[in-house]
């Protein structure tokens, strides 16, 4: 028997955290006591997980990822599952003189005490929050110091597709989907645990890698050859699979989470609740992980959608509703789902929202419909790239003219501002395409003014830094490097500033590319990079999503500790154009994608062929349905009028006859 | 285009309630923010019938009295609402703090039937609890710091570093023994600026050098009329509670 077996585990920390929490920012991130928020008896279950989003509670709390799986882990009779975020400077140093460790927000547990550590990664920059995490924990940093006393690290969102930079910190990745893969690990868990933990630590990681669909890439081993390629990946038993698979959750109707969203006491980045109304998109924009990795297109019924709205704001009371997806506006009931849903919180102040960035007149038509008794203040449209040809080459299927009548019907309507992005360091993008922006912003202002007879028109014009990912078909082409990235952009900013009739109506947003090379290194980088996130971390990177936290300087010296004495540096890693022949550190983990179908596509982009969505056009063979065994769910269902609910006469607490004296 | 606010039918507030809540346990970490979010969603949770604003962005009518600072607990909060249904006050009570999470905990709500509310509350009863110091100590302290006409202290606010007299509105501290801690209960008067139990605990610093080892723990135990005989402070629902005891009558 070792000593952590004589103590007693997931016990609460909370009296020695509060006596800390006087001294912190923002201490009611750190309590917990959500309204619909879990907390189960630790003895009572077999399983018990632990979950984090790796930002602030601010940014984390809000997140639909772990919402659901936080309740679906929760249902179960033989697990639990608790939260954690990330700590902010102040509380950490003050945890680690204390020697208060990691806890949930939940239980106060100790994060060290759990079965299984899962972590969702909307974003590369997350890295760092994990390691601090970890050590926080007491959870040794590097995977293979770990024993049976410490959590299973797994690691899920979008940025696990290509986990290897975490490789050496995890123990585990799920590719996908998350709701049925958490219901799988805890299965093999429980079973394992019950069966006497045969193996050790090592034996449920070998159990939950032979399904092949959990990646452990301690079971996979990466050569490399004189230049810095990758030769090979081998999985080290004849047991693991060659190729782990991602997961799909198939008819979305049967998956009504979460069923009761919580709602913090702290300010989040969202105060809102959330309905997702479909997952996954065939847009085929080819710049866009996230329409990549998440297909096919799977849609909740129009009936689905309103009874967890309907629910939702009944057990949060929240007074803003917000439909969400990749692209809210594609959904095939949606213009029955906006005017039903209207018209049953007409008066209740009740708000809805829509995010889409659809540019077309039919999008404009939505946000009326929303917004019908509401303040008109600003409509959001992507046409992404600046320039005709642009936009060819990224696949998004927008015109000049397109924008012009779009932008017009708004601003007819009665909205007064207009904001457009865009993005920057885009493949074969020149000065002239990037240019182009200023000049589109201009023609959008004169169609503004034109259609209003108002010199009261507003357009912003937001730019982000373009990133190469993972199982795109700009997976091979190179980063644009900062100091263009920086020249163009002030070249831009020049533009719109000096025009003396419309610059004042433009307002131009942009950041400087620095922190858009180090998401290229984590987003496409092999195994060598996890020895720069470790001496980014231990140099004192946290929260590189913050840019008041962020250092490029940081990141590169320790970069350049890290690959001392190797072949590759930053630039191999980001500005580095890569040929078809080149094993890619991702090629071992399937998005469905079909490697060849993704080079045709990039080489269509240098063409600047478009290509349809297979919604509305035939399939065009991307591999996704074929070899995940998947297929397109979309309606519409052939409801588009719903029963309108039941006004009481009286509200609950009413007096039934007033009879009280005035 | 300036778009104009467009005009609709605002239903008239036909009664209005007085409610006291207490901030207990962890959520004495919630911010005055955070609670102003948290009642309204509770509103809407209990479909209470709440009377809005008109406008742009209707909100809904809620009246927030001085609150406690972030970090310190109270059992004596106010916020006052308007209906557009009359409602029973029990019911009310019930709902709500049915409606938010524990530990902010709706004590009692009462029908306003009288005007001027927030000049009732003059005063505050806080109790501080000091780890590790010792009841003599304290109170040692507490004698000097009371021997004194004025006490300036300094605190950072929005505005930059405001300087105040942190003893004139003290009208009485108390020591009493509590387990591993000696407890202050402060009457101190409502001012502008306000004196905090912070600010107490800066003046004794300041005149005392007294400096707990562990943050202390502090709870707003009661808000109301000063009766300054008896260095207490009274109900500020009593007047509104009278009218109803008058018609029983």
């Amino acid at each position: 028997m070792t000593v952590s077996d004589l103590v007693r585990r997931g016990v609460s920390v909370f009296d020695q955290l509060e006596v800390l929490l006087p001294l912190v920012n923002k201490p009611i991130q750190y309590v917990g006591g959500e309204l619909n928020a879990t907390l189960k008896d630790w003895d009572a279950v077999q399983v018990r997980w632990v979950l984090m989003y790796p930002d602030a509670y601010e940014v984390g709390a809000p997140n639909q990822g772990v919402q659901i799986l936080y309740e679906v882990i929760n249902e179960r009779d033989d697990a639990l599952a608790e939260r954690t975020y990330a700590i902010w400077p102040d509380l950490e140093a003050l945890m680690r003189e204390a020697n208060v460790p990691q806890f949930t927000v939940d239980g106060h547990r100790p994060v060290g005490d759990f079965d299984i550590f899962g972590l969702s990664f909307s974003t590369e920059l997350g890295y760092t929050n994990m390691l601090s995490a970890l050590s926080l924990a007491n959870i040794p940093l590097l995977a293979a110091d770990r024993d049976d006393s410490h959590p299973i690290v797994v690691a899920g969102g979008h940025a696990a597709f290509n986990p290897e930079p975490i490789a050496d910190f995890i123990d585990a990745a799920v590719l996908g989907d998350g709701e049925e893969a958490v219901l799988l690990i805890t299965d093999i868990t429980r079973d394992w645990k019950q069966a006497g933990c045969p193996g050790g630590r090592a034996g449920l990681l070998f159990e939950l890698a032979k399904t092949g669909v959990i990646y452990v890439p301690a079971l996979y081993e990466v050569e490399y050859l004189e230049d810095g390629r990758i030769q090979r990946v081998t999985p080290t038993a004849p047991e693991v699979p060659w190729r782990v698979r991602k997961h799909t959750l198939m008819d979305l109707d049967s998956w009504p989470y979460p069923k009761q969203p919580l709602v913090p006491l702290a300010e989040t980045v969202h105060e809102r609740m959330s309905v997702e109304i479909f997952r996954g998109c065939t847009r085929g924009c080819r710049f866009c992980q996230a329409g990549m990795i998440t297909r096919p297109v799977r849609e909740r019924s129009i009936t689905g959608i309103a009874a967890m709205v309907e629910d939702g704001l009944k057990k949060t009371g929240y007074e803003e509703v917000g439909l969400l997806s990749l692209s809210s506006a594609d959904h095939s009931e949606i213009g029955d789902i906006a005017r039903n849903l209207a018209d049953r919180y007409e008066g209740s102040q009740t708000a809805l929202s829509l995010p889409s960035t659809r540019v077309d007149a039919f999008n404009v038509d939505l946000a009326n419909e929303l917004s019908r008794n509401g303040r008109r203040s600003g409509l959001t449209f992507a046409p992404e790239g600046g320039s005709e040809r642009m936009r060819k080459v990224i696949n998004k299927q927008v015109t000049e003219e397109d924008l012009i009548r779009t932008v017009t019907t708004a601003y007819s309507a009665g909205w007064r501002q207009v904001k457009l992005y865009f993005m920057c360091g885009l493949p074969t993008e020149t000065d002239e395409d990037v240019l182009q922006i200023a000049q589109l912003a201009r023609d959008v202002i004169k169609a503004g003014r034109e259609a209003t007879g108002s010199r009261d028109i507003k357009c912003t014009v937001s730019i982000g830094g373009f990133v190469p990912k993972p199982h795109t078909p700009f997976q091979w082409a190179a980063q644009l490097d900062h100091e263009t990235t920086d020249s163009r952009l002030a070249k831009l900013r020049d533009a719109i500033r000096s025009d003396r009739n419309y610059g004042k109506a433009i307002g131009i947003r942009y950041h400087d590319g620095k922190p858009g090379i180090v998401e290229g290194l984590l987003s496409r980088g092999d195994r060598r990079v996890g020895a720069v996130i470790l001496a980014a971390w231990q140099d004192g990177a946290r929260f590189d999503g913050w840019s008041e936290h962020f250092s490029y300087d940081r990141w590169m010296g320790a970069a350049q500790r890290a690959f001392a004495g190797q072949v590759v540096d930053v630039n191999w890693y980001t500005t580095r154009e890569r040929m078809k022949t080149e094993v890619l550190p991702w090629d071992h983990l399937d998005s469905g994608l079909d490697s060849d179908w993704l080079w045709e596509d990039w080489q269509a982009a240098l063409d600047e062929v478009a290509i349809d969505d297979c919604r509305w056009t035939p399939c065009f063979d991307c591999g996704v349905c074929d070899q995940m065994d998947t297929e397109i769910q979309v309606g519409p269902t052939g409801v588009t009028d719903l029963p309108m609910p039941k006004v009481p006469d009286h509200a609950p607490v009413a007096e039934r006859n007033a009879q009280l004296p005035n | 285009m300036a778009r104009q606010a467009p005009v609709r039918d605002v239903a008239p507030t036909v009664q209005r309630l007085r409610l006291r809540y207490a901030k207990r346990g962890r959520l004495r970490f919630s911010s005055h923010r955070d609670f102003q979010r948290a009642l309204e969603r509770a509103l809407r949770r209990a479909e209470i019938p709440m009377a809005f604003s008109a406008g742009f962005s209707p909100h809904p009518k809620v009246s927030y009295a001085n609150s406690a600072p972030t970090g310190v607990a109270s059992e004596a909060e106010y916020v006052e609402i308007g209906v557009t249904e009359r409602c029973d006050p029990g019911a009310v009570q019930a709902a709500l703090d049915e409606a938010l999470p524990p530990g902010l905990d709706i004590v009692e709500v009462v029908e306003a039937h009288t005007p001027d509310f927030v000049q009732r509350l003059e005063a505050s009863i806080w109790q501080i609890e000091l780890p590790g110091l010792g009841v003599t100590e304290v109170e040692v302290a507490a004698q000097k710091l009371m021997g004194q006409g004025e006490v300036t202290v300094e605190r950072l606010t929005k505005n930059g570093v405001r300087s105040f007299d942190a003893r004139g509105p003290v009208i009485s501290l108390v020591v009493e023994s509590g387990p591993e801690c000696a407890i202050l209960r402060a009457v101190v008067r409502h001012a502008t600026p306000s004196v905090r139990p912070d600010d107490v605990l800066t003046a004794l610093r300041q005149v005392a050098d007294l400096v707990p080892p562990a943050p202390p723990k502090v709870t707003r135990l009661a808000q109301g009329p000063l009766d300054p005989d008896g260095a207490t402070v009274g109900d500020p629902f009593t007047p509104d509670r009278a009218p109803l005891a008058a018609a029983k009558t």
